[in-house]
């Protein structure tokens, strides 16, 4: 049912992160980061997401924000290291946008990352696919 | 979910499968709590109508010629004035007046029901066993007795569509009647603070029923809805829930129940309790909190009035229908009056809280506040 992309990686706390390559050649590749699929179908109604401040700078695995659902509240932690460039605004009126589209308009937010080889440690989607298939 | 536990399942377990629904583990059942999301469920029930699988509810039957005498001592209410064809929210307490559980009693000819939670259904039992005298039999029915509740503003229309008049049964009264081919008991109660029924049936016929009622109920917007909007919909009517506003360390006065007590009648398991508790007064009550912000206040949230704690939450939600956070939580007496400013702790943080009447939610031609819903 719910669709992966191949060229995105996964966290063990369902996180996705998509990287978009820098326009400039010296500058570090930015990390799209959202929540993933069964992960906001095992959250239920999203009803309010706390992001960081832009600037602020992260290490992989750090607690960088929460997501409140009508059930429960999940933490979210950052798969890799780097600064806050953009967050995603307009989850502060339509909270959700992380259940109705966890893979495009409710990512959370985006970091210029300080170390690309971190993404080696993280999951494919196929290897996402086959964990999230052993905790259903 | 956890599967390697094997987790009880209720008749409509395969409807469920195949609805789509999420299932959680709920008091030892395998329970839907969502079939697409939680809070368009809320709000079907609010608009039109919605339908609920509470078959892990317990039934006990209770007979004999000792019945009567026997439950109006166990029950802080004067079950005598019960007739036969009426139901009654009420409590099984302890000798402390506190809570064993909350439920509903129903009056048939000869014999009575008591609707219990499905978490407390084993502590009911031998709480009855060990109270048990001559002349007074129990027997626990939970698997052989389903239960669906068929809750919100449309729901009496679509039991007419399906040729089931219940247009003149009164709020807590129950009828036998049959629906969709089986026979049922429908008493005009519920737990979602609407207009609405509960249907009992026998084990092999829910399916037939539930899936009678989805075809039936379709074009008045009927939608089948999981546990979540069913606590969703409880906290915003300001219902208990065992557990949370109602458990062995709370009598009913600190719970908003106090309705529920008969102080004058008869002697009753707790009695002595409650009288001297109602002589000197009680320290705490079960108010209403509306929260700034979004975040949401869950059970054990501490509430404070300036720098002091004062109380704590016991059950916080979303409020689909006000779009904001709600709790209820219970505090001090002298913190309690409505339009009160208070805080309440999330996460290290403090969030202003407003103490307001409940019930948070409200349904149109409503006459009493106080009118109580099945058990949870």
């Amino acid at each position: 049912m719910a669709n992966y992309p191949a060229d995105w990686r996964y966290s063990e706390e369902h996180e996705w992160v998509q990287v978009v390559a820098s326009e400039g050649a010296d500058e570090q590749d930015v990390a799209v980061i959202g929540i993933t699929d069964f992960a906001q179908a095992e959250l239920g109604d999203v009803v309010f997401v706390e992001l960081p401040e832009l600037g602020e700078s992260f290490s992989a695995n750090d607690e960088i924000g929460t997501i409140e659902s009508v059930k429960a509240v999940g933490e979210i932690y950052t798969p890799v290291s780097g600064e806050v460039v953009e967050i995603n605004s307009s989850l502060e009126d339509k909270p959700e946008q992380v259940n109705e589209d966890p893979h495009g308009d409710g990512w959370l937010l985006r970091l210029k990352m300080s170390d690309a080889d971190e993404l080696g440690s993280l999951m494919e989607a196929a290897a996402y696919e086959e964990f999230v298939g052993s905790e259903e | 979910m956890a599967t390697a536990r094997a987790l009880e399942r209720t008749p409509l377990h395969e409807c469920h499968a195949a609805l789509g629904a999420r299932l959680v583990e709920f008091a030892g059942w395998a329970m839907p709590v969502q079939y697409s999301s939680g809070i368009e469920e809320h709000l079907v029930v609010r608009r039109a109508a919605g339908l609920f699988d509470v078959s892990h509810m317990g039934e006990i039957v209770v007979s004999g010629a000792g019945a009567s005498a026997w439950l109006e001592w166990l029950t802080p209410s004067r079950l005598s004035s019960l007739r036969p064809g009426e139901a009654r929210y009420t409590a099984l307490l302890t000798t402390d007046g506190t809570y064993i559980d909350d439920l509903l009693v129903y009056r048939f000819e000869h014999h009575y029901w008591l609707v219990v939670n499905a978490a407390n259904t084993q502590a009911v039992l031998a709480w009855l066993q060990q109270q048990l005298v001559a002349g007074v039999e129990v027997r626990d029915a939970s698997r052989e007795i389903a239960l669906v509740a068929l809750q919100g503003p449309g729901a009496e229309e679509i039991l007419r569509s399906l040729q089931l008049d219940v247009s003149r049964l009164a709020p807590f009264a129950f009828v036998e009647a049959e629906l969709c081919g089986s026979d049922v008991t429908v008493s005009r109660t519920g737990y979602t603070g609407e207009d609405g029924f509960e249907i009992y049936l026998a084990w092999e016929s829910a399916a037939r029923v539930w899936n009678g009622l989805l075809d039936g109920g379709a074009n008045a917007g009927l939608a089948p809805c999981g546990l979540g909007a069913r606590d969703t919909l409880r906290l915003e009517a300001a219902l208990a829930l065992y557990g949370h506003e109602i458990d062995r360390s709370v009598t009913p006065f600190e719970s908003r129940l106090g309705w529920t007590v008969d102080l004058k009648g008869a002697d009753f398991v707790g009695r002595e309790v409650l009288l001297a508790l109602r002589e000197r007064g009680f320290g705490s009550r079960l108010i209403g909190l509306e929260l700034g912000g979004r975040r949401i206040a869950r059970q054990g949230a501490p509430v404070f009035a300036g720098d002091a704690e004062v109380g704590s939450v016991t059950s916080g939600s979303w409020s689909p229908s006000l779009e904001k956070p709600i709790a209820l939580a219970r505090v001090s007496h002298r913190h309690s009056a409505a339009g009160g400013a208070l805080e309440v702790g999330v996460r290290n943080r403090r969030e202003a809280a407003r103490v307001v009447r409940l019930p948070f939610y409200k349904r149109r031609g409503e006459e009493a506040a106080s009118e109580g819903g099945a058990t949870a």
